[in-house]
């Protein structure tokens, strides 16, 4: 188990500077980039954690060094409660990542054979790889393409595969990098339900990196958002929503051009187009579902089409600069 | 320790599988494999149609040279040949996921892959080997067998310390390929050839810097009682173990420095 702390995660004043080599023959110094500044993070057991921020705000640079890939410039990290460096491989034991754009599978080879590879690789005894493997199997609705080789798998299908091999060996904290980035709605759909429901079943930690306010929504009880290396937000998901307003949109195509949707309630009319023909709502799903908006929208025009916007999250990351800096 | 072998076996026998899955592909990288072998051997062969003696050695003992220092590479290309292949790792992420799994880094990238078409090159350095040894007028006995043993097995360790000493050198040198495949191939063509033709220059990285010179002309030339490089001693062959020894000093050193340099460690 983690230590005595029963903190899965624990940094103080983390850091990573990246020097660059100026262009050859420059007069120039060598550049400074602060990816990673001063950060002091507490994850603890059980905990679901999104951590976003723009592209290059350092999420990626914080992951590799709690994981043991980069070192720190400064500062300190544990992650459950091992030095990610100094312990790496007693850390891979009790840790399983997932990155969105690499792999851990063998692509040439079939699904089925990567998971036993990957058993041995964590020295799982027969019995526990078989059971583990079926369970897993099962939730992920894999069984239909375990006998097929990697490379020929979707990308949806390869994405569960992928989250399946990062927790074979049932880890204490799971790191998802990216984990829906080009998924389907329903592929990702899954694989949120699955991620919700492991957590509920093993006391999993979850800490992930989206770009998908969907992600954060479903997944994740308390956001990190960092901005330029630094912590710029850290609080609960509603108080995210409070801070920023994290509204959806929902996008009604009517049958015939009508009035502006004003009152319907628990909305904001934002916009219509084409004399009314097309309308926008904007709702707090803290507040009110899609449902009810609909329905009470149906009480006033006839609906031929619509579709639901989810709040961007670099919108969202903005508004957080924004309102901190 | 059998069970913390497994994770490699595991991985092995997978590439091996899927190689053997791909049959007709197999065999002819096999062939190639060999063909590239035994065209290299004609061409010893051609230098030696014009003359008698090179550096010192007749033809039947350059076989021998040649035998053992390609069955010696051939080895170690089986083993960590594909150790040249980091770049791409680096590139595909693919480095990243070994930081991930509880097995050293070294030994996941060099049990990674198994190119087993290179058994091709193994069979063509073992018949030279044979055809040298039975072409040359060897004083049999257990020095004699030692020492031969412990030639191809210095020799198999050093080329395999050349590849992981340019790995570590790959995290430094971008695109850096060609460079220390000069060493890393240059160094076998070498160690095929009598030391003596060498230039000074060659002698000196060769001989102690990339220590291949041990690999199978110093160990001949022992075995064979042949005049070696001028103001060598004759025992200097049964130093084999020891250039073997300081190859993998200077691959550990290499590798732990370009893996600090990955780490971000600075170095």
């Amino acid at each position: 188990m983690s230590d005595v702390s029963g903190n899965v995660i624990e940094t103080e004043g983390l850091t990573r500077v990246f020097t660059g080599r100026p262009e050859r023959g420059s007069r120039l110094r060598r550049t400074r980039h602060v990816a990673v500044d001063h950060l002091d993070l507490t994850v603890v057991a059980g905990e679901s954690v999104g951590y976003i921020g723009a592209n290059g705000a350092g999420k990626s640079t914080t992951i590799k060094m709690l994981v043991g890939i980069l070192v720190p410039t400064s500062g300190s990290v544990r992650t459950v409660g091992l030095h990610p460096l100094k312990e790496r491989r007693a850390l891979a034991r009790r840790v399983g990542v997932v990155f969105g754009q690499r792999s851990q599978l063998w692509w040439d080879l079939p699904v089925r054979e990567s998971f036993s590879i990957l058993a041995a690789i964590h020295g799982l005894s027969a019995a526990d790889e078989r059971a583990r493997t079926a369970e897993l199997v099962e939730m992920l609705e894999m069984g239909a393409y375990l006998g097929t080789p990697v490379r020929q798998l979707s990308l949806g299908q390869r994405m569960r595969a992928e989250v399946a091999a990062a927790l074979l060996h049932r880890p204490e904290l799971l790191v998802l990098d990216e984990p829906t980035i080009g998924l389907d709605v329903l592929s990702k759909q899954r694989l949120r339900e699955f991620l919700v429901a492991q957590r509920r079943e093993h006391g999993t930690t979850l800490l992930l990196t989206t770009h998908d306010m969907g992600d954060v929504e479903r997944l994740c009880e308390r956001v990190l958002v960092v901005d330029h290396g630094r912590l710029a937000f850290d609080g609960m998901l509603a108080g995210l929503a409070r801070t920023v307003g994290a509204r959806r949109e929902l996008v009604l195509d009517l049958a015939t051009p009508g009035p502006d949707l004003t009152d319907v309630p628990g909305t904001e009319h934002v916009r219509s187009e084409s004399d009314g023909l097309r309308q926008r709502l904007a709702f707090d799903p803290q507040r009110t579902t899609a449902a009810r908006v609909l329905a009470a929208v149906a009480e006033r025009a006839e609906v031929v089409d619509l579709s639901i916007v989810e709040p961007d999250i670099e919108d969202v990351v903005r508004e957080i600069y924004r309102a901190t800096r | 320790m059998a069970d913390r072998l497994r994770a490699y076996r595991a991985v092995l026998a997978s590439r091996a599988r899927s190689q053997a899955s791909y049959r007709t592909s197999f065999r002819l990288d096999l062939v190639g494999a060999v063909l590239v072998g035994v065209i290299e051997l004609a061409e010893i062969w051609v230098l030696y149609s014009a003359t008698d003696e090179i550096g010192g050695l007749t033809l039947a003992q350059v076989l021998l040279v040649f035998g053992v220092a390609d069955l010696a590479f051939s080895l170690a290309d089986l083993v960590a040949g594909h150790c040249d292949k980091l770049p791409v790792y680096v590139r595909a992420g693919t480095l990243d996921v070994f930081f991930l799994r509880p097995q050293p880094i070294l030994a996941q990238l060099v049990t990674s892959d198994l190119s087993l078409r290179r058994i091709g090159r193994c069979l063509v350095g073992a018949t030279a080997l044979a055809v040298g040894l039975a072409l040359n007028d060897v004083a049999w006995g257990l020095g004699a067998v030692g020492l031969l043993m412990l030639a191809v097995l210095s020799g198999f360790v050093i080329f395999t310390a050349q590849f992981v000493t340019a790995a570590g050198l790959q995290f430094f040198l971008v695109n850096g390929a060609e460079m220390t495949n000069a060493f890393v191939y240059g160094g076998r063509y070498a160690a095929t050839q009598p030391a003596t033709v060498w230039p000074r220059a060659l002698l000196v990285v060769f001989g102690t810097i990339f220590p291949v010179a041990f690999a199978a002309y110093l160990p001949v030339s022992t075995l064979l009682g042949t005049r070696g490089v001028a103001g060598l001693p004759a025992w200097l062959g049964w130093c084999a173990p020891v250039a073997a020894l300081w190859a993998v000093v200077v691959a550990a050193a290499c590798w732990r420095w370009g893996l600090r340099h990955y780490r971000g460690a600075g170095g």
